[in-house]
């Protein structure tokens, strides 16, 4: 690829730099959690690089909170939420996709308010209806206002329409149900789309905070996000290097799967053609 | 029963070994505690949990809750259960300052077990290197506020390295503030938690003097001073006294790597500190038998040997006298005297602030003084707002 | 397909969805609007209609305003510098740069970090007195600032990261948005002697727009939702100098059980939100191109 370039080799040099820049800063708050994990509580402020490596951090964050019992609630529900929405998004974009009824363009709108209004927007409310149900401090009741995403909906019903139709008509010539065109057509097809929201979702749901504060209560339904927020705000003042630990532990599985995915993740980001 | 309490971390792990224990003594009464979280958290779980019927025996909730549970109509007195003669010298042996919040109206609604009260540390090193005795803390604010200007110091480029002074001014301000304002002899709020003082002119020299040990006397860093962070730069050397619960005391005991003294919080003109913490409560709704069975446990939890071992284990303040007398405390005591000093304030300790509608009122106060403690709000203008803003919401409980 | 089956088949699948959507969103925010016409149930005093009581409160109460004034600021910088950022951030990786893939890294990270534990962080690093942010511009002598505990820096501190979390989510649309402006374009510019940043301007932010416009929605949704920050960093503070509508909402609902201010303060929120989204759908309609 040859573009004239009015900066040149400076202007790369510039750019290579600034770009370099940003990412360190970007980097500054996971670096400085790591140093602070492995190192002692005196290590906090002093960056001198032979200070002794510890473990003790780990294991007293470990032991303070249940954190074992928080990491099972946390992937209970993000899995929980990545099946039901997957289920019922796809049914749902189908429908809006492939289908005319009268009245659908409107439930369209309607369905979209929710891109902008999330539910912890409506926090007090989705607490009373919850309350009602009974369902208070439950996991149920975490995942509820999230299983229907607008944002799951549109994305998916982008996908489907872009999928050309000869490809059902072929199915369905081979006598496929609407379901089987859905499940052998479409959905294969989709299967970027499938992973890179499925991804944004988990990190989604994995770091959701605000949602789960109010409607858990007990240590068998609070979410990692929870537990590390109750962890941290001991009355005792705060111990850095303690909390930085837990930090990691909370994360550190998004991140490792991040960085074991991340290409996938960006590559169907690409494929989905959301422009 | 069940029974939310809002302690977390390793402290859990006492709780539940106090559960097995009243259960072997005990066969046929079952204890669960909930950890919920904070105060904040574990009585909204409380509340949520009466609202829908299902309500526990018993919790340990922030003493200033007094007023918000009572108004719920949530709880009931503890004089109900009060048999024997020995139940009611029980019940007198609390320390009345930890007392001074559990009561309305003559009745008593609560017992205390997790308390606590702020006091001032001081770095024994930094106060050898400024040339004062290290064997001695501030006995006044004045003696404070010199012995700060001594020791601030600053480098080469005019940064400071060391205060003399930080008083933790973020969050719930209103609870060190108490500190300073009973040293100035004022009283916030009344015993029936309908009225508010905050624009005595006590209150405003006491805030007035809180600001001016940054902006005019240069020895507390200036902005809100975190209470988070504060135990750390005491441990890091930045601030060479600090004012903060007792319940730091172990952290900074294990952590210091200097000699460090423990005083009362020294006062403008009178010794003064406020009281924090939970208490127990039994709640309405409930069964009398299971109500009963939660007042032998807070008995049994509340022993004086019980409340020694607490005091120990968790660096709250133990909550009666007796309690300072087992030979376990004796013992404590001797080889770590600072742990006293929490104790021996008492005498000068009130209640921290509470009142009806506690949460708003107490945000109109913090607001108010983290207002002046910036700089953005004069003290005297602040205040008085805040008292009308206190009125306010106070005038349907007169 | 037949008709009526047709319309059975359709509706049997929006059902599921539909119905939790109408539970979590649609029937919530009618519940909010009649809330708040009435007061608050205390055990003493059922809930009654007080009509535009709430309202006047409201509008009478400094934090409310305070609050709002906040969050339009807390919007209208982080949503536009964010984007940018992204932006620079995806044409950065997109090109020849060398280490594409770590950097990409590192930009993506805060994205999968939960708000609420880098906050911690971040705490640390506005620490006055030997926080890492106060060690980095002593040389420069800025000394002792106490970044989070004055009126006039705390909510600059909370945007900042703010704009840290959110610019490498961002980056990831653009990126893949770039990688679709067919090469040919470019070489087409390139032997017209166009430069790079021509090319830029004339040609990829125009086709950029519909990507623009996405993450301009969830960056608006995301700064009127994230105030986990809030939390741990300042708790609204000092002096509500850091409250926004979304914090002052949980305060007034969980911490005064004020169910009726609370419904009232979400009705702004969602008169908001509704603005925004209707202005960004007349934008979307008359800016964007598609290839």
């Amino acid at each position: 690829m040859s573009m004239v370039d009015n900066k040149g080799l400076a202007g790369e040099v510039v750019e290579t730099i600034a770009a370099w820049m940003l990412g360190l800063l970007w980097m500054l708050p996971l670096l400085f959690a790591i140093w602070t994990a492995i190192h002692p509580s005196a290590y906090v402020a002093k960056f001198d690089l032979l200070a002794p490596i510890t473990a003790q951090n780990f294991v007293t964050a470990w032991e303070a909170a249940p954190f074992a019992r928080y990491f099972l609630n946390t992937m209970l529900l993000v899995t929980g939420i990545l099946l039901a929405q997957f289920v019922l998004c796809t049914l749902a974009a189908f429908a809006f996709a492939r289908f005319e009824f009268k009245g659908r363009d409107t439930l369209f709108m309607l369905v979209l308010v929710q891109l902008m209004v999330a539910p912890d927007v409506l926090l007090l409310e989705n607490y009373i209806t919850i309350r009602q149900l009974g369902l208070v401090d439950t996991l149920p009741a975490i995942a509820l206002p999230y299983l229907a995403s607008a944002f799951g909906i549109f994305l998916l019903r982008q996908t489907f329409k872009a999928i050309p139709k000869d490809f059902e008509e072929a199915a369905r010539v081979e006598g496929c149900s609407t379901l089987g065109v859905l499940w052998r057509v479409y959905v294969p097809l989709g299967k970027p789309i499938y992973l890179a929201y499925g991804l944004v979702l988990v990190s989604f749901h994995w770091n959701n905070f605000l949602w789960p504060l109010i409607i858990t209560n007990s240590v068998t339904t609070r979410p990692l996000t929870v537990g590390l927020a109750i962890f941290a705000s001991v009355d005792q003042g705060i111990d850095w290097s303690i909390i930085c630990a837990a930090t990691l532990m909370t994360s550190g599985p998004l991140l490792i799967a991040f960085l074991l995915f991340q290409r996938q993740f960006v590559q169907s980001f690409m494929q989905t053609g959301i422009k | 029963m069940y029974f939310p309490v809002a302690v977390g971390g390793p402290v859990t792990k006492i709780i539940d070994d106090y559960a097995a224990g009243f259960e072997k003594e005990n066969p046929g009464i079952k204890i669960k505690p909930i950890y919920a979280g904070d105060y904040q958290q574990t009585v909204a779980k409380v509340l949520t949990a009466i609202k829908g019927g299902d309500i526990p025996e018993t919790a340990i909730l922030l003493a200033a809750d007094l007023f918000l549970l009572t108004d719920e109509d949530a709880v009931v007195p503890m004089d109900d259960f009060v048999k024997t003669a020995d139940d009611t010298a029980w019940m007198n042996t609390f320390y009345p300052a930890f007392m001074e919040n559990a009561k309305l109206k003559g009745k008593t609604y609560a017992i205390p077990f997790q308390r606590s009260t702020p006091v001032l540390y001081w770095n024994k090193d930094a106060f050898k290197a400024a040339g004062l005795n290290p064997e001695k803390g501030p006995a006044t604010w004045a003696e404070m506020r010199d012995m700060a200007k001594k020791l601030t110091k600053k480098d080469a480029s005019g940064a400071t390295t060391q205060w003399g002074v930080q008083i933790p001014s973020d969050g719930n301000t209103a609870w060190l503030f108490t500190g300073i304002t009973t040293g100035a002899g004022a009283r916030l709020t009344n015993a029936d938690g309908n009225k508010v003082a905050f624009d005595d002119p006590k209150v405003i020299e006491s805030v007035q003097s809180w600001y001016n040990l940054s902006k005019v006397d240069g020895v507390q860093p200036s902005g809100l001073i975190s209470w988070g962070a504060t135990p750390r730069d005491f441990l890091e050397g930045k601030a060479a006294m600090i004012w903060h619960t007792t319940g730091n005391l172990t952290n900074i005991k294990t952590n210091a790597k200097f000699g460090f003294g423990v005083s009362y919080l020294p006062g403008i003109r009178q010794n003064g500190a406020p009281t924090g913490g939970g208490n127990f409560y039994i709640f309405k709704g409930v069964p009398k038998v299971k109500q009963e069975a939660a007042f032998k446990f807070i008995k049994w939890m509340t022993t004086p040997a019980r409340a020694a071992e607490w005091s120990v284990k968790t660096g709250y303040v133990a909550t009666s006298a007796a309690a300072y007398d087992t030979p376990e405390m004796k013992a404590y005591t001797a080889s770590f005297p600072q742990a006293i000093v929490a104790r021996d304030q008492l005498k000068f300790a009130v209640s921290e602030l509470t009142t009806h509608e506690n949460q708003r009122v107490s945000k109109v106060f913090n607001d108010a003084l983290q207002a002046i403690m910036t700089g953005s709000r004069p003290a005297e203008a602040a205040l008085k707002d805040a008292q009308r803003e206190g009125e306010r919401i106070l005038k349907d409980f007169k | 397909m037949t008709g009526t089956r047709n319309t059975v088949h359709a509706w049997l699948l929006v059902l599921p969805a539909c119905v939790l959507l109408a539970a979590f969103t649609h029937i919530p925010i009618i519940g909010t609007f009649i809330h708040s016409f009435y007061s608050s149930p205390k055990p003493r005093r059922p809930s009654r209609f007080v009509g535009f009581d709430n309202y006047e409160a409201m509008l009478g109460d400094p934090i409310f305003w305070k609050s709002l004034w906040n969050n339009l600021l807390y919007a209208g910088v982080s949503v536009p510098v964010s984007i940018a950022l992204a932006l620079a951030m995806a044409l950065f990786v997109n090109g020849k740069l060398r280490g594409q893939g770590a950097l990409r890294l590192a930009y993506f990270t805060p994205t999968v970090l939960p708000m609420i534990a880098v906050a911690n962080i971040w705490l640390f690093f506005y620490n006055p007195q030997y926080g890492l942010i106060d060690q980095l511009l002593k040389p420069f002598g800025v000394i002792g600032v106490n970044w989070l505990g004055s009126q006039g820096t705390a909510l600059w501190c909370l945007i900042v990261v703010g704009i840290w979390k959110e610019a490498g989510f961002f980056m990831i649309f653009y990126l893949a948005a770039l990688q679709q402006i067919s090469t040919e374009l470019r070489e087409c510019a390139a032997i017209e002697g166009a430069s790079r940043w021509t090319f830029f301007w004339r040609v990829s932010f125009p086709l950029l727009m519909p990507t623009t416009l996405f993450v301009m929605i969830n960056a608006v949704i995301n700064a009127f939702r994230l105030v986990d920050h809030i939390f741990v960093m300042t708790g609204g503070g000092p002096d509500n100098a850091t409250s926004v509508l979304l914090y002052q909402i949980y305060v007034v609902g969980f911490k005064f059980f004020d169910q009726a201010y609370a419904a009232t303060l979400t009705m702004v929120l969602l008169l908001i939100l509704g603005v925004i989204a209707i202005g960004q759908f007349l934008l979307a309609d008359k800016r964007v191109h598609y290839q």
